[in-house]
């Protein structure tokens, strides 16, 4: 139950919406209670007209039946109007408590690390988002009101029936405690097999995401088969946990109106015969039998709610496991709020680096001084670490080993919305929204400027494609970037950085898909747009990196070479070997 | 894009023409129905016999003190009791699965009718959305299948029940009892309009705030790098705001119908003490016939109350329903002939003649192309970017159909061809890398049975991966995260490409295959499936020129169309845009040689 304090923040919020909802329910089940007392009357009254007393005033008897008649239906409009109040403040309120959550949990999300998008699968987090959140409102808005519903009908209701006959109280109420616990058991297991349900419903969810999104790879290994086969699997799975489960629900409804059932034929045979012996009116059985009316519902709720309360819990519980993910990188302490701008001076100090404690070291003792407004070129074998070296400058994952340092300031101290803002990195996985084309360029910027496109685009070498698309930049753009070729997303994803005129620009193999052709436009583009700015080009090209100011090559995490084209040409080593396997056997035999 | 409507879709709540579709899901299980229809007519009729019981207790044994007569009618109240759980049970129980089993069958044949789909159907619909189709649309029929349909049934059988009593008793009584309904009929009737609109609303914006989580987790890295976090918030505020006000627009709906019932519940029972008080006095009704129209009152608010409820089932179902057949009726499908070509022995010859395409129609993307390829030859493509070199690949194994001319496999039309054979033939690395949650092995084998672990292990070490596999803690059954989110680019690509490999096809086909990859990997690769591709057809397309360079033909393309076509050696003679690109690549070479 702890999980669920942590609501009384938002909870407290609301107070007073709160304290007036609780209040409309007490109202209403005053004067809700009111009217099997007015029907008691009532038919106490007419009860005279067969009494052995043989002279009795009619109209006397009529007016008391109209009365009552009048007296049911006011209580019945108060109560109906307080009801509806109830609604407009609890239920209000619980979309309002789920509102913040979902709000405060996306503040959350957004500002999480990398590392746990990729620990954690899209349709998980959307889970929390969805199922856990509703199930938290469920018990902030019909938990709340059924509860406090419950217990003060029940208090009224109770007393009153006291007031009436004592022993046949006891004797009726004596199933309710029966049904309570049972709707209570069966409701615990019920949740066990729902939450089973769950697990294989998310699995089916997971399934058709995987086999939707790999579809191409589907097709092309005629794998269709495979596919449908496990999804059947699956689905049959999840109709016989369906059946678990409804193997024991069909029990709920059944036995509960047989609990119930069984007090309101006590109520009959025993207050029957307590009229029979003259204990009891006529009029007060009717109370009973429309008191228990009121009881049982809320007996119902009671087990129902005790259910939705350890759903919510545990919801609860899952939720607060994300809300308590740190954000490992952000601002802290030692951020020195002065640095408003960043010149582009970059410079690792013995940096090592890892991803998990336990796996090995990407990066060991890295140095290296970029100086502003120089091009580094980085290149090495698959998986040795150089896409993580950049993704360290912009702080896409903080360093534990080493610093790095930009215009002499440690990137920890920088605020982290300066740093990102001015470095403008290309990741090497292109991801566009679906958006029209224009609206993925401009995204970094603020502004919806036609020609900042255009600009942009040109650069990128964008401008050409995109005149052969009939809508032009307004083209809508597939899930992804599905629609456009491999080397057009590459440019777009360019362009969007480019447009936010970064002072340090690192392209992770930005160019894997584009030919040389255009690559040695952008790269042109880039040196007289990009002058003065820091950038960092990652590629296994030598025709991409050879003009840089100076090449790193990175093996086994360890910076082995570094200087210009020639002088690694001439030093012999990793560079000069994959620069002579660029080359064409042909024109080699030439030259020897 | 109008696609975008389509989770806005609402319908009616109903709507003969999909519910006739729906009932043909019925149909296999129409023994369920009418048994639980049987059973209901049954069951509805226990209910309202008890407070006539009570009736006949109070007015015949209680008003006449006949103690017996109590304890008998005491004795048929529990039996109606235990007889009425009993049925309940078995009842809920057989409608479960009765909808348990049409869900099953709807889930699987859409699942089934969706890997059918073409890509073309892919390319334009979010994976989101689809996925919500199998999973929560059908879902939502679920409610209407096992307890919507038969639960309506047994609603109205009480109500039947419940009139049947009542005008037996006391048809006057029960005209004044009635005199309400009126009132409730108008008042449901409003209450379904308004709440349709909230309802309309609702689901719209729950739809769109689940579409931008759902797309924002996937690209959290672009919001973060480009420190979005605050517009993409303000953004994510008035989704957020608008599904709040849409649900708390629906909230006072409710708020004013449900007590409105209960007060309409206790005007009838009201007017009931006052007329049928009045009744009593002059000696034409007695007190128990009063007793139990009271407790009829309650019984049949009570699934009056309970249809507007179930109408929502209906609308979400019915909407849901909707959506599915629309999917269903999607029928972007790739044709298989109806009696295939038979391949016999695969030689592995192409030939595209004339062939135009387009993704979209009249834009053309290919044009007029023609080229041919031998058995056992190595063909490059190369060209600027978006020149149309996937698009070729796309073409051959029948992603996508062309518009005009014919593409021939082994002499053969591909259109009439079994596409699923034609496609068994030919292995891709495809440009864009997908990996599978699951593990390395799984990602390579892709769970096939045919291929061992031999040669799954032998595929990783033709590409070269098998060094950076065995060093992962479980080496080929370390878990590969959704989209390989834990390997670097080249890695995945390695993987890919060990797939196609382990599938030993006749036809290889690597579009950009190494893109990622380094020099050397790339060049330990090539000379490796030297000796697999003897024999064996294949089309390589790579921006690295290095890396075709031998191929036996190259096919330089540019915007849609061929414009040369040779070996290596005769497009450089040409100097034209091979050579170009070629000179572009190789500038310091050329340097040398003049120096
Ligand atoms: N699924 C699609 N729907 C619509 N248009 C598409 C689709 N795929 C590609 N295109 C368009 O077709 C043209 C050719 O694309 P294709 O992918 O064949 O190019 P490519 O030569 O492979 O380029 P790259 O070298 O960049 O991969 C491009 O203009 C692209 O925008
Ligand atoms: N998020 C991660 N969690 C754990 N390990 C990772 C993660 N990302 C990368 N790695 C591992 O770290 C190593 C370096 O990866 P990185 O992406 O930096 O390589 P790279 O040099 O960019 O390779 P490529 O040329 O293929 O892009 C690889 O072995 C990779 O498997
Ligand atoms: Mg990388
Ligand atoms: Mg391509």
């Amino acid at each position: 139950m702890g999980s669920l304090l942590q609501l009384n923040k938002y909870l407290f919020r609301y107070k007073t919406k709160l304290v007036l909802g609780i209040s409309f329910i007490l109202v209403s089940n005053a004067a809700g209670v009111l009217i099997p007392l007015f029907i008691k009357d009532a038919i106490d009254g007419l009860r005279t007209v067969f009494s052995n007393i043989t002279v009795y005033d009619s109209a006397k008897v009529y007016d008391i039946v109209l009365n009552n008649g009048i007296l049911i239906f006011i209580a019945a409009v108060v109560s109906g109007f307080f009801r509806f109040l109830i609604r407009q403040t609890i239920i209000v309120v619980s979309r309002e408590i789920e509102y913040d959550i979902r709000q405060d949990f996306w503040t959350h999300i957004q500002r999480l690390p990398l590392r746990f998008f990729q620990n954690n699968s899209t349709g998980n987090i959307m889970a929390h988002a969805t199922n856990d959140i509703g199930a938290v409102r469920m018990y902030v808005g019909p938990a709340v009101m059924y509860s406090i519903d419950t217990i003060s009908t029940f208090i009224i209701v109770i007393a009153l029936m006291i007031t009436i006959n004592i022993p046949l109280t006891i004797y009726t109420l004596l199933p309710l405690p029966i049904l309570s616990f049972f709707v209570y058991k069966l409701s615990k297991r019920i949740h066990k097999k729902f939450t089973l349900i769950q697990e294989k419903f998310s699995e089916l969810t997971t399934k058709a995401q995987e086999s939707f999104s790999g579809i191409r790879v589907i097709k092309s290994y005629v794998k269709e088969q495979n596919e449908v086969d496990a999804f059947n699997k699956l689905s049959n799975e999840y109709l016989i946990r369906n059946m678990d489960k409804v193997k024991i629900q069909a029990l709920f409804m059944p036995l509960l109106y047989l609990i119930a059932g069984t007090s309101v034929i006590i109520v009959i045979i025993l207050g029957g015969s307590m009229v029979i012996n003259g204990t009891l009116s006529l009029g007060e059985i009717t109370a009973f039998v429309v008191f228990l009316g009121y009881l049982i519902w809320p007996t119902i709720a009671f087990g129902w709610v005790a259910n939705i309360i350890q759903q919510a819990d545990a919801s609860m519980k899952r939720l607060d496991k994300i809300m308590n993910e740190k954000y490992e990188i952000e601002d802290s302490a030692k951020t020195d709020f002065s640095i408003t701008d960043i010149n582009g001076e970059i410079e690792f100090e013995n940096v090592s680096f890892k991803y998990n404690d336990g796996s090995d070291y990407v990066l060991r003792n890295i140095n290296l001084k970029i100086p502003c407004g120089s091009t580094i070129a980085i290149i090495g074998h698959t998986g040795e670490g150089k896409s993580t070296m950049v993704n360290l400058i912009a702080r896409l994952y903080d360093i534990k080993e080493g610093t790095i340092k930009i215009d002499g300031n440690p990137i920890n101290t920088i605020p982290l919305k300066i740093l990102r803002k001015s470095i403008g990195l290309v990741p090497q996985e292109t991801f566009l929204f679906s958006e029209t084309l224009a609206n993925n360029i401009l995204y970094g910027v603020n502004q919806k400027d036609k020609e900042l496109v255009k600009k942009y685009s040109s650069v990128a070498m964008l401008d050409k494609d995109v005149d052969d698309f009939p809508n032009g930049y307004d083209t809508m753009i597939g899930e992804r970037g599905i629609t456009l070729s491999g080397g057009q997303k590459q440019r777009t994803c360019l362009a969007r950085a480019l447009a936010v005129e970064p002072r340090v620009l690192i392209l992770d193999d930005s160019f894997s898909a584009i030919d040389t052709g255009t690559e040695e436009g952008i790269l042109k583009n880039l040196s007289s747009y990009f002058a003065g700015r820091t950038s960092i080009l990652i590629s296994h090209r030598i025709s991409t990196i050879r003009n840089a100011d100076k090449i790193i090559v990175l093996d086994k995490g360890r910076i082995v070479e570094e200087g210009l084209h020639d002088e690694l040409v001439a030093l012999g080593g990793i560079y000069a070997d994959i620069h002579l396997k660029q080359l064409l056997e042909e024109e080699l035999e030439e030259i020897n | 894009m109008t696609e975008n409507r389509e989770d806005e879709i609402l319908g009616k709540a109903y709507d003969s023409n999909l519910m006739k579709r729906l009932l043909s899901y019925v149909k296999p299980y129409a023994r369920y129905v009418v048994f639980a229809i049987l059973l209901n007519i049954v069951v509805a009729a226990l209910g309202p016999v008890r407070p006539y019981l009570t009736k006949i207790a109070i007015d015949d044994y209680i008003v006449e003190s006949n103690f017996n007569g109590l304890l008998l009618i005491g004795l048929l109240l529990v039996a109606s009791l235990i007889f009425q759980a009993v049925i309940q049970y078995f009842l809920t129980y057989y409608t479960q699965l009765m909808g348990q089993k049409i869900i099953y069958d709807l889930r699987t044949k859409l699942f089934n009718h969706i890997q059918k789909l073409a890509l073309r159907f892919f390319d334009r619909t979010p994976i989101g959305r689809t996925v919500t189709r199998v999973t929560n649309d059908i879902e939502s029929l679920n409610e209407l299948f096992s307890s919507g349909i038969v639960m309506v049934f047994s609603d109205i059988f009480i109500i039947l029940w419940i009139l049947v009593f009542m005008f037996f008793m006391s048809w006057e009584l029960s005209l004044v009892a009635l005199s309400v309904l009126p009132v409730l009929v108008y008042a449901t009737f409003l209450f379904r309009r308004k709440v349709r609109d909230a309802y309309r609303d609702v689901r719209k914006h729950l739809a769109r705030l689940n579409s931008y989580m759902q797309e924002h987790i996937g690209g959290m890295n672009v919001v973060q790098i480009f420190t979005k976090e605050n517009e993409e918030l303000q953004k994510f505020s008035k989704i957020n705001t608008d599904h709040k006000q849409a649900n708390i627009n629906s909230i006072f709906y409710y708020a004013v119908f449900y007590p409105f019932v209960e007060i309409l519940s206790s005007a009838a029972v009201a007017l009931i003490i006052w007329y049928g008080g009045g009744n009593v006095i002059q000696g034409t009704l007695t007190i128990g016939v009063l007793f139990a129209f009271i407790q009829y009152t309650e019984m049949f608010f009570r699934p009056v109350r309970d249809l507007s409820e179930k109408y929502n089932i209906m609308q979400t179902a019915m909407a849901s329903s909707e959506r599915i057949f629309k999917l269903f009726d999607d029928n972007t499908m790739i044709q298989n002939p109806e009696h295939p070509e038979r391949l016999n022995k695969v030689k592995g010859k192409i030939e595209f003649q004339n062939v135009w395409f387009a993704y979209n129609p009249e834009e053309y993307v290919l044009k007029d192309v023609s080229f041919k390829i031998n058995p056992g030859e190595t063909v490059a493509i190369v060209g600027h970017t978006g020149a149309g070199k996937t698009s070729i690949i796309n073409i051959l194994t029948r992603f996508y159909d062309i518009q005009k001319g014919s593409i021939l496999f082994d002499g053969l039309n591909i259109a009439a061809l079994d596409k699923r054979e034609l496609r068994k033939h030919i292995s891709i690395v495809l440009q864009d890398v997908y990996l599978f949650a699951g593990t390395i092995k799984t990602n390579i084998s892709l769970n096939s049975p045919d291929i061992s672990e031999e040669r799954i292990v032998e595929a990783a070490r033709t590409v070269g991966a098998y060094d950076f596999i065995s060093k992962l803690s479980d080496g080929f059954d370390s878990e590969v995260k959704e989209k390989g989110a834990t390997l670097s680019v080249g890695q995945k690509q390695l993987i890919s490409f060990a797939r196609a490999l382990a599938y030993d096809p006749k036809i290889l086909i690597l579009d950009e295959a190494t893109s990622s990859v380094d020099t050397e990997t790339e060049k330990l690769i090539q000379q490796a499936i030297l000796k697999l591709l003897k024999g064996r057809t294949s089309i390589v397309i790579a921006h690295r020129l290095s890396t075709i360079q031998n191929s036996d033909k190259i096919i330089v393309m540019h915007k849609g169309e061929i414009k040369e076509m040779g070996t290596h050696r005769e497009l450089l003679a040409k100097r034209d845009i091979y050579f170009k690109l070629y000179q572009l690549q190789y500038k310091d070479q050329e340097i040398t040689k003049t120096a």
